[in-house]
């Protein structure tokens, strides 16, 4: 047990001074002053004065990204589906990536597996089940239950699975998985094969299943 | 770099999320500066939102009761923390402790932290210490002596729009129990550290 130490009231705010004036003012002139010199030397550098000091270019670092580096990293799919690479994919072919780059963690019944470091229950590895729980005192949330867009899924396990090796499985290994998880959800059929096509056209259970914040936007 | 104004979510119809992941998040006042750096590795623009694992299937509430979800809900609500005694710190034995530590908001300014010593079963005021600036971080303190023997202690804030920070039980019972809900990433239900006998301090989860 705690006791207060004396009547409230008693508690002072404490105050918190500024810095004095002869303090502040010099501090903002060094500000000042190494900013312009920053945005001169970033913006109006002529080109004879970095020639003549020995830079090789304006700026004398970086070089400039290939069409190749930005693809790699140009990666990000949002719900129409723009952007999705060529390729395809099946469920007996998912079925095999599953298993050896998903079930370790995910569970060969797609439903989690228990007692990993820092995911004890293993719920939140848990991929499909849990329709018509949403709206109840234990919801289970999982891609089948709660995903609004199948675009997510090929997005999230290119980008971020497996967890050991990211960005390991090849195009049509994603699209692959992305059909033995959506088949195995009983989203899409299992002899659906999903491309780039076909993906953004896969309706999620919930996909109506989000509204806006009606909380009023503070600050505008 | 912010697109939107400093420390502020850009909202959707003004081409959320720049503001956020540039200005506010990437600055870490009072630590090394290289801590602050962000590489930026390239700019991506679309008219919609992208709708990526995260933005649908963690930063979103589910409401139990409806089973709908709000979505782009990356505001966070009224929220605080005792800094002292907290977790794994150990006290030296019974006596005076000032309890101490920060309340914040996003929807504004803080106006009231409340202290339990009992585990929530009664509150009494703390003090704030200026300055108290709208979504920023405000200390409270609570002088206070500790008998010895086993204690919870928690703190509670409430921000200028009047909402009250809840407890862990009462946002599970909004959004589903913390092992099956997303609620994991969007938390800001009431901290509870334990005090043991022998003055250890422990993360704990009372109901």
């Amino acid at each position: 047990m705690f006791l207060r130490s004396g009547r409230h009231d008693a508690v002072k705010r404490v105050t918190c001074p500024g810095p004095p004036p002869s303090v502040a003012s010099p501090h903002c002139h060094i500000t000042i002053a190494v900013a312009i010199i920053a945005g001169g030397f970033a913006f109006a550098l002529p080109t004879a004065l970095a020639d003549s000091q020995g830079y090789t270019s304006k700026y004398d670092f970086g070089t400039t990204a290939t069409e190749q580096e930005i693809a790699a990293v140009a990666m990000a799919i949002p719900a129409d589906g723009k952007g999705l690479p060529p390729g395809k994919g099946d469920y007996a072919t998912g079925n095999t990536v599953y298993e050896t780059t998903c079930a370790a963690c995910h569970g060969r019944d797609l439903t989690g597996v228990a007692g990993l470091p820092d995911m004890l229950s293993g719920a939140a590895l848990r991929l499909i089940g849990g329709r018509g729980t949403l709206a109840s005192a234990n919801p289970l949330v999982t891609v089948e239950s709660y995903w609004p867009y199948a675009t997510t899924l090929f997005d999230y396990i290119r980008r971020a699975m497996p967890f050991s090796a990211p960005g390991s499985l090849s195009n049509d290994e994603v699209y692959a998985v992305t059909t033995y998880i959506l088949a195995e959800g009983n989203i899409v059929d299992k002899t659906t094969v999903i491309d780039a096509e076909t993906l953004p056209k896969v309706q999620m259970p919930n996909r109506d299943g989000f509204i806006p914040d009606p909380r009023p936007e503070l600050f505008k | 770099m912010p697109f939107g104004r400093a420390r502020r979510v850009c909202a959707e119809r003004r081409g959320y999320p720049p503001g956020t992941r540039l200005s506010d998040a990437s600055f870490s006042a009072g630590l090394e500066g290289n801590i602050s750096i962000k590489w930026l590795r390239r700019l991506g623009v679309s008219d919609k939102p992208f709708y990526t694992r995260e933005e649908t299937s963690k930063y979103t509430d589910l409401m139990t009761t409806t089973g709908k979800a709000r979505i782009f809900t990356f505001t966070m609500e009224a929220k605080s923390v005792i800094t002292f005694p907290s977790g794994e710190m150990n006290l030296p034995g019974p006596g005076f402790y000032e309890i101490t530590g920060l309340a914040w908001s996003g929807r504004g300014k803080i106006v009231r932290v409340e202290i339990s010593t009992d585990g929530g079963k009664s509150w009494s005021l703390a003090a704030l210490q200026d300055p108290v600036l709208p979504i920023s971080q405000t200390r409270f303190r609570f002088p206070s002596i500790w008998d010895g023997t086993p204690a919870i202690i928690q703190s509670r804030a409430t921000d200028e729009t009047g909402y009250t920070q809840p407890t862990h039980q009462q946002l599970f019972d909004e959004r589903g129990p913390l092992e099956s809900a997303p609620l994991f990433y969007h938390m800001n239900g009431i901290q509870s550290w334990a005090i043991a006998a022998d003055g250890s301090v422990k993360n704990v989860h009372p109901t």
